[in-house]
């Protein structure tokens, strides 16, 4: 709560002269006003689970709220980001398209820095109490602070999902994968940089690489970049012959790379989210021979976060949608693996009895590793990282050269 | 009503047409120029600079990018044009054809986007092929690691262009062989003594070709731009020019924007290039063929070999569409299904009740769009054509090039500055703004479909009917409506899949609120999940499947006492 004070003369500073919105921490005339508010959520619409869990969520803010949430089904969050820039260039400023974007990272920090973000809103949601913002990385998106400006939702870490059949035991390195390649060309491959799975793959190995992760937290051009980055373009040099069809092609997304591993095609593939490869056994799109396992020093985790843009008609439907994303109630279902089998963002041990017990009633699923099994967290490196290594990746393995 | 004002309301038609394309075409180059040339202030671009130009430069996979994008256009659209020829020449009247041609509806109809995600999964080393051949066969109890799909050469993709674009070639051909004479111009030919093949090719071809000739810049112009089938079947290590425009247009670095415009305005040059090539080699054609025909052959001999290379492009075409919809179909019904099975364990019904009620409101949505978008485009362009036939003048070479641009800028580049144009108009959202975007790529199709076939109707017909005391308006809705029908409702037919098809110009200008079954479907695509692009698929294909065999069922009924209106 320190934190949801301090933010709110900020908040008076910056919202209210704008539109005379409503102040976020009013609760009571946030909710007033958002009454009869419909709040476009642009949301990816990639997968029916997620899309489903949408769906319910509109119920529950319909019924307690009389907020009508109409799910915008994106193939890529970009496009919502677009809509909003183009809408600044023409003027509107009053009533965009999008009230709610799913966003995190370079998305995240691309809409902060042109100022299309309304907030800071998130802090001041009731909500926010029960969030681990000790624990979690939940107040920096890929190192960049939130500073309220979105709200999180959902803790997505990397594993690596492994076929039991062909390749029974997990592998603790980066060195044992290459290893393992090498012993089983053509088995494994990973997403195509620069999707956002693939440089995770590359940003995990590097982590694995080097010996020194704080200048990773730094902007790369205050490090001395090349030498950071050498291993990885050593490592890559022996690994990628040793990739499904030698690194002359590659899946162009997780999704995509998950296909393959139901085909059969490989037999280890990277997830961002440790519950994928339960849901996807639950509805026939993995084998139910897959098994997931982590690195043993660690492997990164993220947030995902939803944000309003500076010129959403309904900010105060948005927030109350943001607000009922952070309940026990919808972060409960969340981690369902039947469901979404999503990482919560809140402090299940601080949480009444009651949400307490609902949390460790769940069955996690088959395939998805308890919270300790996960292990060590580490956090993300600085975007900047991100956008070289994936540059100098297209210019390496992808230019046809 | 008087005659005066009707003749005056049609006359603003024309002017109405090139209005309705002017703006949006002016607004999608200038958002693509003002960017390109660094311009662009909601993502930092406040001055001129080469700097777009430079990043595009610097980037490394340009060349093959670019060389990709080109030599697929070109080899897809000259291997579907070949392919159309050889089977209308070796084949047109046969049985085998008429059954071909009872598949044209379906093939039209599928999706490209579901076309290029069956043919993968047909072809694919784990893919359905496979399965049917293994371990029985092929001794594989796991997939070989071989590079079909997405290989470096584009060879997937153009395979798959060609399967998909020879029956729109085909249906253009047909709606133009009716004003080609073709019976009797083979009657001549076969008289000379000359072989099936040789004959129609010297005799019917150029008469054919006249008038497809801008369906078939169409092609070269989408072949080389597409986006979704690229993405499927074709390479990624660099992938299609066009693809990485998309890219870029989708980073979320905003000045990536920038270098995608100048990507997007190297992408325009090359299709004008092509263009221009292709251009060129007709001439090439035209003087070789000249020599040919006055060289006397028959060309007898080779009516077996050609008639069979006919055939087989005929078939490829059929089942490459038809397999992948297939695919499509099995998927949308699969349990869990692993290599090496030939079918699905078991059958799941679950993601049809999962996503019928979705694909119920989807459908409205896109029916009441592609109807009002066809509607409104059959109205201009009639009115154009109709214009043009009574005042003697056709629309100005340059006038037609630019009702044609929406289909040769690339669709990435040239639709954000439509957006921004119908914001400040104050027109954003809604499916009213929809439609009217879908417009600007449908009306040229339909005049690309109709106008042609409208202006080889024998005028002859017009003075014969003037000549008996019928008013210019009783001859065009009496005499020329009547026996252009069948052109007519092909162009409506092409007119609604265009219109399902649209995927970009649905999600910017709706602002994500409309949502049709291609935004549907292409959303769920993204997931890769198989039995939702199944579902979601089929369902796609038969939105446009029925108007599709509409226009080819409704001519042979209310022509069946019209023999010479038969094709």
């Amino acid at each position: 709560m320190i934190r949801a004070v301090s933010a709110l003369p900020l908040a008076l500073f910056l919202a209210a002269p704008a539109l005379g919105q409503t102040d976020p921490a009013d609760w009571e005339a946030v909710t007033d006003r958002a009454e009869g508010q419909t709040v476009y959520w642009h949301a990816w619409g990639g997968s029916t689970a997620t899309n489903d869990f949408i769906a319910w969520v509109a119920e529950q803010v319909a019924d307690r709220h009389g907020v009508t949430l109409e799910h915008v089904k994106l193939a890529d969050t970009a496009d919502a980001v677009t809509r909003v820039l183009s809408e600044k260039q023409a003027g509107e400023d009053a009533d965009g398209a999008v009230d709610l974007i799913w966003i995190n990272g370079p998305n995240f920090a691309a809409m902060k820095e042109q100022d299309l973000l309304f907030g800071p809103f998130a802090e001041a949601l009731p909500n926010w109490q029960y969030v681990d913002t000790d624990g979690k990385a939940v107040t920096t998106d890929f190192t960049v602070p939130t500073e309220g400006y979105e709200a999180p939702w959902a803790m997505a870490q990397v594993v690596l999902m492994h076929d039991t059949e062909d390749l029974p035991e997990p592998l603790p390195s980066a060195e044992a994968i290459l290893d393992w390649a090498e012993a089983n060309p053509g088995r494994f491959t990973y997403p195509q940089p620069p999707d956002f799975l693939g440089t995770t793959f590359l940003k995990q190995t590097l982590i694995e690489l080097t010996d020194d992760n704080e200048t990773l937290m730094k902007p790369a051009d205050a490090a001395d970049y090349e030498a950071v980055v050498a291993p990885l373009w050593d490592y890559l040099d022996a690994l990628t012959p040793a990739l499904w069809r030698q690194g002359r092609a590659y899946p162009a997304t997780g999704p995509a790379q998950l296909q393959l591993l139901a085909d059969d095609e490989i037999d280890l593939a990277i997830s961002f989210s440790p519950g994928e490869a339960s849901t996807a056994i639950a509805d026939n799109r993995l084998p139910p021979s897959v098994r997931t396992f982590v690195l043993e020093d660690g492997t990164l985790g993220n947030a995902s976060f939803v944000a309003i843009p500076y010129n959403s008609g309904s900010k105060e439907g948005a927030m109350v949608v943001a607000n009922f994303l952070m309940s026990p109630e919808a972060q409960v279902r969340a981690q369902d693996p039947d469901v979404l089998g999503y990482g919560t963002v809140l402090d299940v041990a601080g949480l009444p009895e009651a949400d307490r017990a609902a949390f460790e009633a769940l069955d996690l699923g088959i395939a998805t590793l308890s919270p300790e099994e996960l292990g060590t967290v580490q956090p993300e490196p600085h975007p900047s990282w991100m956008t070289r290594i994936a540059d100098e990746w297209t210019r390496r393995y992808a230019a046809g050269q | 009503m008087t005659a005066t004002s009707r003749a005056g309301r049609l006359r603003a038609l024309p002017a109405l047409t090139v209005l309705a394309m002017l703006g949006p075409v002016a607004a999608g180059l200038a958002g693509t120029l003002l960017p390109a040339a660094g311009l662009h202030p909601a993502a930092g671009g406040t001055g001129l600079s080469l700097g777009p130009l430079r990043s595009l430069l610097d980037w490394p996979g340009l060349a093959a990018a670019a060389r990709l994008s080109v030599v697929t256009g070109l080899v897809a659209t000259a291997l579907a044009l070949g392919g159309v020829a050889l089977l209308l020449a070796g084949w047109a009247g046969t049985r085998a054809f008429r059954a071909l041609e009872r598949l044209l509806s379906p093939l039209l109809s599928v999706p490209h986007a579901a076309m290029a995600f069956g043919l993968a999964f047909l072809v694919a080393p784990s893919g359905w092929v496979s399965r049917l051949v293994s371990p029985w066969l092929t001794g594989w109890e796991r997939p070989p690691d071989i590079l079909i799909v997405q290989d470096p050469w584009g060879l997937a993709l153009i395979a798959g262009l060609v399967a998909k674009e020879m029956p729109f070639l085909l249906l253009m051909s047909l709606a133009a062989l009716g004003q080609a004479d073709a019976r009797r111009r083979m009657q001549v030919a076969t008289a000379l003594g000359h072989g099936r093949v040789a004959g129609w090719i010297k005799a019917v071809f150029p008469a054919v070709y006249a008038q497809i000739r801008l369906p078939v810049y169409v092609v070269l112009a989408y072949s080389m731009s597409v986006v979704d089938a690229a993405m499927i079947l074709g390479p990624t290590t660099p992938p299609t020019l066009s693809v990485q425009i998309v890219r870029w247009m989708g980073d979320p670095d905003l000045a990536m924007r920038l270098t995608a415009a100048a990507g997007a305005l190297l992408q325009l040059g090359l299709v004008i290039a092509a263009l221009g090539l292709w251009r060129a080699g007709e001439a090439v054609v035209a003087a070789l063929g000249t020599r040919w025909i006055a060289r006397g052959g028959r060309g007898r001999a080779a009516d077996p070999a050609l008639r069979a290379i006919g055939l087989g492009a005929g078939i490829f075409s059929a089942a490459a569409v038809l397999g992948g919809l297939a695919c499509l179909g099995v998927w949308s019904v699969a349990g869990f299904w692993g290599f090496p099975d030939a079918l699905p364990d078991q059958l799941d019904t679950g993601s049809w009740s999962r996503h019928l009620p979705g694909i119920a409101d989807a459908a409205g949505t896109t029916a009441l769009i592609a109807a009002a978008a066809t509607a409104a485009a059959l109205v201009l362009v009639v009115g154009c054509l109709e214009t043009e036939h009574r005042r003697g003048v056709a629309l100005s070479r340059r006038g037609l090039w630019l009702i044609y641009l929406p289909l040769l800028v690339p669709q990435t580049a040239f639709l954000p500055g439509v957006q921004t144009l119908l914001l400040w108009a104050g027109l954003d959202s809604g499916i009213g703004p929809v439609t009217l975007a879908h417009l600007v790529f449908v009306l040229p199709y339909v005049f690309l479909s109709l106008g042609d076939p409208w202006r080889a109707w024998d005028p002859r017909h017009a003075v014969v009917a003037a000549a008996l005391g019928t008013s210019p308006v009783g001859v065009l809705w009496r005499v020329r409506l009547p026996m252009l029908l069948r052109p007519i409702l092909t162009a409506a037919a092409v007119a609604i899949a265009v219109s399902v098809g649209q995927y970009l110009p649905t999600l910017l200008v709706g602002g994500g609120r409309v949502a049709t079954l291609t935004t549907e479907a292409v959303a769920l695509a993204s997931g890769g999940d198989r039995r939702a692009i199944g579902v979601w698929g089929v369902a796609q294909t038969a939105a446009v499947m029925l108007p599709f065999a509409a226009a080819l069922a409704v001519p042979a009924l209310v022509w069946r006492n019209r023999r010479g209106l038969h094709v």
